[in-house]
C-alpha cells in the first residue's frame, strides 16, 4: 500500500515537472518580447536601455536557462511577479482560485443533484416518451456551446429584460460604482451556464449506470420478495450506481478548474480560467506558468481523488487491488 | 444494396435524421461558391450601406455589422469547421488506432510507456493549453514559411491532444480479442504478426474506432468554435461559426438577431454528430446495448 502510494506521488511529481518543462518551453515560443513591448510605449528609451532592462529580468538568456532558474526560485517557495497585475503572482492566483472554487462548487453541486433525478426518473421509466425527452435534454446539453448560451443568456436576461448583471461581480464596498444587484443576483447566470453545460454528461452517466445495476440478480431478487420500488431504489440500487457518478465527478473537478475558462471570460468573472488566458494573451510569463501548474495539478488530483472514493466505497475495489483507469476526458 | 438500406432502416429515426442533416450540412457548406454565384451574392465585399438590413431573398438571413451577407458567411464557416473536424478527428483516430494495435498485439514495455504517455496526455489542461499552442509563433521554430498556418496549427493541436483516448480504446479491445480462441489458432497456424493483426484484430476494434470518431467529431467542432470564439483559432476575415460569435457579442446591443445563427449551426451539428455516434454504438456494439 505505501509502496504503491510512493509510486503514485512519484508519477505525480513527474507528469508536474513534464508539463512544467513543455509549458515554459511553448510560452517562450509565443510571439512578442515584453520588454520590446515595453520599449515601444517609450521613446526615450535607448539600447543600453533595452539590454539592461533584459538583463534584469533575464531575458537574455536562453529558454532553458531561464526554465532552470524559475524551477530553482519556484522551490525556493518564489513564484514570481506577474506584470500584467504588478503583484506578486500568488497574491492573484490566490482571489482568482477561491473565486473559480465558488463557482465551480455551486454548480458542481446544482448539476449533480439535478443529474441524479434526472438520470433516475430516465432509468425507472426507460424507453417511454420521458425517458426519450430526457435524453434528448441531455443530448442537447452536451451539444450546445457554453459560449453561445451565455450569450443568449446575457441578452435575454441583462439587455432584454434587465433583471440580471451582464458579467463580473459587484464593486467593491464603498466604490463610486453604484451597485443595484446583490451579490447573489451575479452569481445566477455563470452558475446556470455552467451548470448547464455539465449536466447533459452527468444525466446520461446516472442513467445508464443505474439501468445497469437495476438488472442485476439482488434487484430482482428484492423485487421477488416484494420490496416496494423506492426502497429498491434508494437502498439498494442508487448506491451502487453512485460509485461510479463519484469518481466521474470527481475527474471533472479538475478539468473543470481551467476548463471554466469561457464561462469565466464571458461574464468577465476573475477567475482561474479567465487569469489564465489573460495571462497568456498579454505575455506574462511567470503568472501564465503558475496558472497552468495550477491547472494540472488540479486535474491530477481530480485523479487521486478518483481513485481514493473508488477504493473508499468499493469494497471490491478494495480487497481485489484494481487501479481504475483515470481516461475521461474533461 | 438492399443490405445498405436495411442497414439505414434498423437504425432507427434519430439516427437516419442527424445522418440526414450531417449530409445537408456537407452538400450546403461545400457548395457555398455555387449558391453565391447562383443568387448573385458578393460576400468579398464591404457594403456599409447595408448593415444589418432585414433578411430579404436573396439574402435570407440578413447583413452583418460589415454588410455582409450572413447566410453564405455561415456557409463559408461550415467549411472551415467541418474540414477542421473531420481531418483532426481522422488524424487523431489513425494514430490512436495504429499505437493502441501495436501496444495491445505486442504489450510489454512499449505497452505500459505508451500508456504512461497517454496517462500523461489525459491529465494535461487541454482547454489553457490549447490556447498556449494556437498562439505560438511558429517562425521561432522556423515554420514560417508556411502560409496560411491557423488551419493546419488547429488541426495538428486537436489531433495531437486527441489520440490518446483512441489509443486507449484500441488497446484495451486488442488486448481482449488477442486471448479468444479464433486469433490464438491463427498464430499457432503461424500466421505472422503483421497479419494476425491486420486480418483478426483489427476487424474487431474498427467499430468503437468509428464510434469514437463520430463522436469526438462533434467534440472538435465544439473546441474549435470556442477557440475561435475566443479569438484564437480561424482570424476573421475568413468567416468561421466561433468568430461569427465573438463578433456577434460585441453587436449585442445593437444586432442581438446576429448571435442566434451561428450558435444554431454549431449546435444543430454538434447535435447530429452525438446522436449519429450513440445510434451507431447501439447499432455496432450490440452487445453492450444496455436492455
Amino acid at each position: 500500500m505505501i509502496k504503491a502510494s510512493l509510486t503514485r506521488l512519484l508519477h505525480m511529481v513527474i507528469i508536474i515537472m513534464a508539463v512544467s518543462f513543455c509549458a515554459y518551453m511553448l510560452i517562450g515560443l509565443m510571439p512578442g518580447d515584453p520588454i520590446d513591448i515595453l520599449v515601444m510605449g517609450n521613446p526615450y528609451a535607448t539600447a543600453d536601455d533595452v539590454a539592461r532592462l533584459k538583463a534584469a529580468y533575464g531575458l537574455d538568456k536562453t529558454l532553458v536557462e531561464r526554465y532552470w532558474a524559475w524551477l530553482s526560485h519556484l522551490l525556493q517557495g518564489d513564484f514570481g511577479f506577474s506584470r500584467l497585475y504588478s503583484a506578486p503572482v500568488l497574491g492573484v492566483l490566490m482571489p482568482a482560485l477561491k473565486q473559480s472554487l465558488i463557482l465551480i462548487g455551486i454548480s458542481m453541486a446544482a448539476s449533480a443533484i439535478l443529474a441524479l433525478g434526472l438520470g433516475m426518473v430516465a432509468a425507472l421509466k426507460k424507453n417511454t416518451l420521458l425517458d426519450n425527452v430526457i435524453n434528448l435534454f441531455a443530448f442537447s446539453g452536451i451539444s450546445i456551446p457554453s459560449f453561445w448560451m451565455a450569450i443568449v443568456g446575457i441578452f435575454v436576461f441583462s439587455v432584454w429584460l434587465g433583471i440580471l448583471p451582464a458579467g463580473g461581480m459587484p464593486p467593491v464596498e464603498g466604490s463610486m460604482i453604484s451597485n443595484e444587484y446583490s451579490v447573489f443576483a451575479y452569481y445566477i447566470l455563470p452558475v446556470s451556464i455552467l451548470t448547464l453545460s455539465t449536466i447533459g454528461h452527468y444525466t446520461r452517466y446516472v442513467r445508464s449506470a443505474l439501468i445497469e445495476v437495476l438488472s442485476e440478480h439482488y434487484i430482482k431478487t428484492a423485487k421477488a420478495k416484494g420490496l416496494p420500488l423506492w426502497k429498491i431504489v434508494f437502498k439498494h440500487a442508487l448506491p451502487n450506481a453512485a460509485i461510479p457518478f463519484v469518481t466521474v465527478l470527481a475527474l471533472d473537478l479538475g478539468g473543470l478548474l481551467s476548463g471554466a475558462l469561457i464561462t469565466e471570460t464571458v461574464f468577465s468573472i476573475n477567475g482561474m480560467g479567465k487569469m489564465i488566458y489573460d495571462s497568456i494573451m498579454s505575455n506574462d510569463y511567470n503568472l501564465a506558468m503558475a496558472g497552468l501548474l495550477f491547472a494540472t495539478i488540479a486535474v491530477l488530483v481530480g485523479n487521486l481523488i478518483a481513485d481514493i472514493a473508488q477504493y473508499w466505497l468499493d469494497p471490491r475495489v478494495r480487497s481485489s487491488g484494481i487501479q481504475i483507469s483515470q481516461g475521461v476526458s474533461a | 444494396m438492399m443490405g445498405f438500406l436495411n442497414y439505414l432502416y434498423r437504425f432507427e429515426k434519430l439516427g437516419l435524421i442527424s445522418l440526414f442533416l450531417i449530409i445537408l450540412l456537407f452538400i450546403l457548406s461545400f457548395s457555398a461558391p455555387l449558391l453565391e454565384l447562383l443568387l448573385g451574392i458578393e460576400t468579398e465585399f464591404v457594403k456599409l450601406a447595408k448593415r444589418f438590413d432585414y433578411p430579404q431573398w436573396p439574402n435570407i438571413l440578413g447583413f452583418d455589422d460589415l454588410g455582409r451577407d450572413i447566410f453564405i458567411r455561415l456557409l463559408y464557416a461550415g467549411q472551415v469547421s467541418l474540414s477542421v473536424a473531420v481531418s483532426a478527428a481522422t488524424f487523431g483516430g489513425l494514430i490512436g488506432l495504429s499505437l493502441g494495435l501495436i501496444a495491445g498485439c505486442l504489450g510489454g514495455r512499449f505497452d505500459s510507456y505508451l500508456m504512461r504517455f497517454t496517462d500523461f496526455i489525459i491529465s494535461l489542461p487541454l482547454l489553457p493549453l490549447l490556447i498556449v499552442v494556437s498562439a505560438i509563433d511558429f517562425s521561432k521554430i522556423g515554420l514560417g514559411y508556411i502560409q496560411d498556418l491557423t488551419l493546419f496549427k488547429i488541426i495538428v493541436i486537436i489531433s495531437f491532444l486527441s489520440w490518446p483516448l483512441v489509443a486507449r480504446l484500441v488497446r484495451a479491445k486488442a488486448r481482449e480479442v488477442i486471448t479468444l480462441d479464433y486469433v490464438r489458432s491463427a498464430r499457432a497456424l503461424g500466421l505472422s504478426q503483421i497479419s494476425l493483426i491486420i486480418r483478426h484484430v483489427l476487424p474487431s476494434v474498427i467499430s468503437p474506432v468509428i464510434v469514437a470518431l463520430t463522436l469526438s467529431i462533434g467534440n472538435i467542432i465544439l473546441l474549435e468554435s470556442a477557440l475561435s470564439f475566443l479569438g484564437l483559432g480561424i482570424q476573421p476575415p475568413s468567416p468561421s461559426w466561433g468568430n461569427m460569435l465573438a463578433n456577434a457579442q460585441e453587436l449585442i446591443w445593437i444586432a442581438p438577431h446576429i448571435m442566434i445563427y451561428p450558435g444554431v449551426m454549431i449546435f444543430l451539428s454538434v447535435l447530429s454528430f452525438n446522436l449519429l455516434g450513440d445510434r451507431l454504438q447501439d447499432y455496432l456494439n450490440p452487445k453492450q446495448r444496455v436492455k
